[in-house]
């Protein structure tokens, strides 16, 4: 793997965009992710769909429990608070 | 306060929404008649979660279900590519073996924001296996840290990360599916 760092493909850069927005990645592959998103235009674009992509998904509202779920719960915890 | 994202983990380890829903309530319960032994050794909502995935795995044995650990303990074992290999140049290629062959192409800023777009990362999320939904869930819905995330779910740094990776990487294909089929 370490071998072709300097000949990332674009196959193996879109495997290691979370490992890089995570900031998880060695510096040497760091460099050479930037490197590469720099010089191509595919990778640029794809990187920046998966920020798009997160912010998206960051705008989705929480899931609610049902509200017979709540009364149960709200019931439940009434039982509780009045022993 | 932390409801949906207990149900989305409760739904790891149980197979339908209302056992989960069951499974919440035990924990709030769980929660309200132990919270005198809350040591505060660890946060309060990693303590809540701990409880819940206590009762969770419970129910999901008492229901028989083969819960899939191994998707939360070993992702690794099927790999998943982020993006069909036929999307790149093949790795014999003699000048740029592993190069896009289909580029992705920029987004519509526009259509980004419309609701219905919205609907397809939801529906992109729903459609998930349940230990990749729980992670993206709870990183990129509730914005939870990643050290908060695993304490919840008990898994490695890693294994949070594949899961995540691969959890976003549906989810932006969705997006690009959507997006680009009407321009």
């Amino acid at each position: 793997m370490s071998a072709s760092i300097e000949q990332l493909s674009c196959q193996e850069l879109v495997e290691l965009v979370t490992d890089y927005l995570e900031g998880a990645l060695p510096e040497r592959e760091r460099d050479s992710f930037e490197h590469h998103i720099e010089g191509c235009k595919g990778c640029h674009e794809y990187v920046r769909q998966m920020r798009e992509t997160i912010e998206l998904t960051g705008t989705l509202a929480p899931a609610d429990i049902s509200p017979e779920a709540e009364a149960a719960l709200l019931s439940a915890f009434r039982d509780w608070t009045s022993r | 306060m932390y409801n949906a994202s207990l149900l989305r983990v409760a739904l790891i380890y149980v197979a339908t929404r209302a056992v989960a829903e069951d499974v919440v309530q035990e924990t709030w319960i769980g929660v309200l008649n132990g919270i005198d032994r809350f040591e505060g050794r660890s946060s309060l909502k990693t303590w809540i979660f701990r409880i819940l995935t206590n009762i969770a795995k419970t129910r999901g044995q008492r229901e028989r279900r083969t819960v899939p650990f191994s998707a939360l303990e070993r992702p690794d074992a099927v790999p998943e590519a982020a993006v069909d290999a036929d999307r790149f140049l093949p790795p014999d290629h003699e000048r740029w073996p592993g190069h896009w062959a289909s580029r992705p192409e920029p987004w519509p800023e526009e259509r980004l924001l419309a609701a219905e777009t919205r609907a397809v990362v939801e529906r992109a999320i729903d459609e998930l296996p349940p230990a990749q939904r729980a992670v993206i869930s709870l990183r990129d819905i509730e914005g939870w840290s990643s050290d908060e995330a695993r304490n919840a779910l008990g898994i490695s740094e890693t294994n949070q990360r594949v899961l995540l990776h691969r959890a976003r990487s549906k989810v932006r294909q969705a997006l690009e599916d959507y997006l680009t089929e009407a321009m």
